[in-house]
């Protein structure tokens, strides 16, 4: 036998029983910031491959809610700081070992990059769009003129900001679940699937509809064959790893994982879209909002069960 | 210089005076405390082997929280103490997750706090609160460099173990056994 308890009392708020110090925010700014990248990918990506009118949701309307959900997932981070007035010294700082360091100033960058980025498609879009000022004019035809760098700049920084969802949390290997590399692929991969359900929602046209339910089908291959090595990885790992795979092989997080991320947000969808590529009627909402809700659960999911996963001593 | 601590579990009764000391001198809010109690049961009975230990911060060499602490507030002071900057720290709380000890936490005021060494008194010569109250005279403060220094007399004639050192944060607070 061995038992381990602390007999002075120690009743840290959020520490103990369970180290709980990240709630609702972070997730919900992985969430968006994973979808946010996703969605830049897509639109440099296609851009590059001067596919711009065939795929005018991808690379032309999509970008317009990045700057949203960037706003609304840094509204998140902020609301979880919890000596906010200083939120400042993130940007008096770089420092290259600590992800969330990195991590701002990424998105510090992509905030500003992606509106410029809207701002030189704005007038493909709505075609009446009067910039007003002779001046802002002049720059935003300066823009398009570097479009195809800025799509290559766009292209690195959110693999960057779609990877460090993920490597912010393995970064930390005092939280064995969390202690993967392959955390990072994993939020990177789902980002884009996310994206890529949604642009398929959001087109008219048969060919974009098509090419992103199949890029996503591919995604959440990818997506399952991880998720299965995060596991193998943590298995043949020490016990402080067996341990924390086993709150998701019998533990606690078993249903909420296996039932709601891979059941209803990769297996279903999947499925559904398959048969919608093979021309079956599927009404379009049923597998995005699955897709969306199902990315939106993995975080939660990972950054408790992160949390909840400790070394014994 | 390099500070570190030792906490000789044969001494140590478990009468929580340290954690006393440490909540009167450094003022730590009520409901929180930087240092604790363990006791450790081994054994099937009636063959039990109790160890019980005075935990805290161990200021570790390569320390996880000053790693992820993306504003510097979470530093290195002299010695190898590691301190929190309360006017640096944005309360983001990544050094919290990174303590595989579950040192730190958030004071009220926002910024996260832990202990420090009592660095306010060691700069004077004197040893931390918890140190000076210990009734058994169970822990040891001082400077591993300086190999006439009592923890380093301590730690080359008795054994000892540190916690987690598989976790690889060099930690420096030992434990006599
Ligand atoms: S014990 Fe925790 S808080 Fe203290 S230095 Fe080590 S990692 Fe940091
Ligand atoms: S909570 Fe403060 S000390 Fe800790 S990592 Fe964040 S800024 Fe640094």
């Amino acid at each position: 036998m061995i038992e381990e308890i602390i007999t002075s009392g120690r009743m840290n708020p959020e520490i103990d029983p369970v180290l709980h110090v990240w709630g609702w925010e972070i997730p919900f700014y992985l969430f968006l910031g994973g979808i946010s990248a996703g969605i830049l990918i897509f639109s440099a990506y296609f851009t590059l491959r001067n596919r711009q009118d065939e795929l005018p949701v991808a690379v032309k309307w999509m970008p317009l809610a990045v700057p949203f959900l960037i706003g609304i997932g840094l509204i998140a981070l902020l609301m979880d700081l919890s000596h906010v007035l200083y939120f400042w010294q993130l940007f008096t700082n770089i420092r290259w070992e600590s992800p969330m360091s990195w991590g701002a100033w990424t998105l510090g960058i992509i905030m500003p990059l992606s509106i410029a980025w809207i701002a030189t498609w704005v007038e493909d879009i709505f075609p009446k769009w009067d910039w007003k000022f002779d001046e802002v004019k002049t720059v935003i035809n300066w823009l398009k003129n570097y479009r195809r760098y800025m799509a290559q700049i766009l292209i690195l920084l959110s693999v960057i900001l779609g990877m460090y969802t993920g490597i912010l949390l393995s970064a930390f290997n005092a939280r064995p679940f969390w202690n993967t590399s392959i955390l990072g692929p994993l939020f990177l991969t789902s980002g884009l699937s996310a994206s890529a359900a949604l642009i398929s929602f959001f087109s008219k046209s048969e060919v974009e509809k098509r090419l992103f339910t199949r890029i996503d089908i591919i995604l959440i291959g990818i997506e399952l064959f991880m998720i299965i090595h995060l596991f193998m990885g943590h298995l043949a790992g020490t016990q402080v790893h067996i341990q924390a795979a086993q709150m998701f092989l019998g533990g606690a997080f078993t249903v909420p994982f296996w039932v709601f991320v891979v059941g209803l947000g990769l297996l279903l969808p999947v499925v559904l879209e398959i048969l919608e590529l093979k021309h079956k009627f599927i009404p379009a909402i049923v597998p995005v909002v699955l897709i969306v809700a199902g990315n939106l659960m993995l975080r939660f999911i990972v950054v408790n069960a992160g949390q909840a996963s400790r070394w014994l001593y | 210089m390099r500070y570190a601590m030792a906490v000789d579990t044969l001494k140590c009764v478990g009468c929580s005076d340290c954690v006393v000391a440490c909540q009167t001198e450094n003022d730590v809010p009520i409901g929180h405390c930087r240092d604790w109690i363990v006791e450790k049961t081994t054994g099937t009975y009636p063959e039990l082997q109790l160890e019980i230990r005075s935990e805290r911060c161990n200021h570790c060499a390569n320390a996880p929280c000053v790693r992820t602490c993306p504003t510097e507030a979470s530093h290195y002071a002299e010695g190898g103490i590691v301190l929190v900057e309360e006017s640096e720290c944005i309360g983001c709380k990544a050094c919290i997750t990174s303590c595989p000890y579950d040192a730190r936490f958030i004071h009220p005021e926002g910024y996260v706090d832990k202990c420090t060494f009592c660095i306010h008194r060691v700069e004077k010569g004197q040893n931390p609160a918890c140190v000076s109250v210990c009734p058994t005279h169970a822990m040891i403060f001082g400077d591993l460099d300086d190999l006439n220094s009592d923890i380093s007399r301590a730690m080359a004639t008795r054994k000892w173990k540190s916690l987690i050192p598989e976790a690889g944060t060099d930690p420096k607070v030992f434990y006599l056994i």
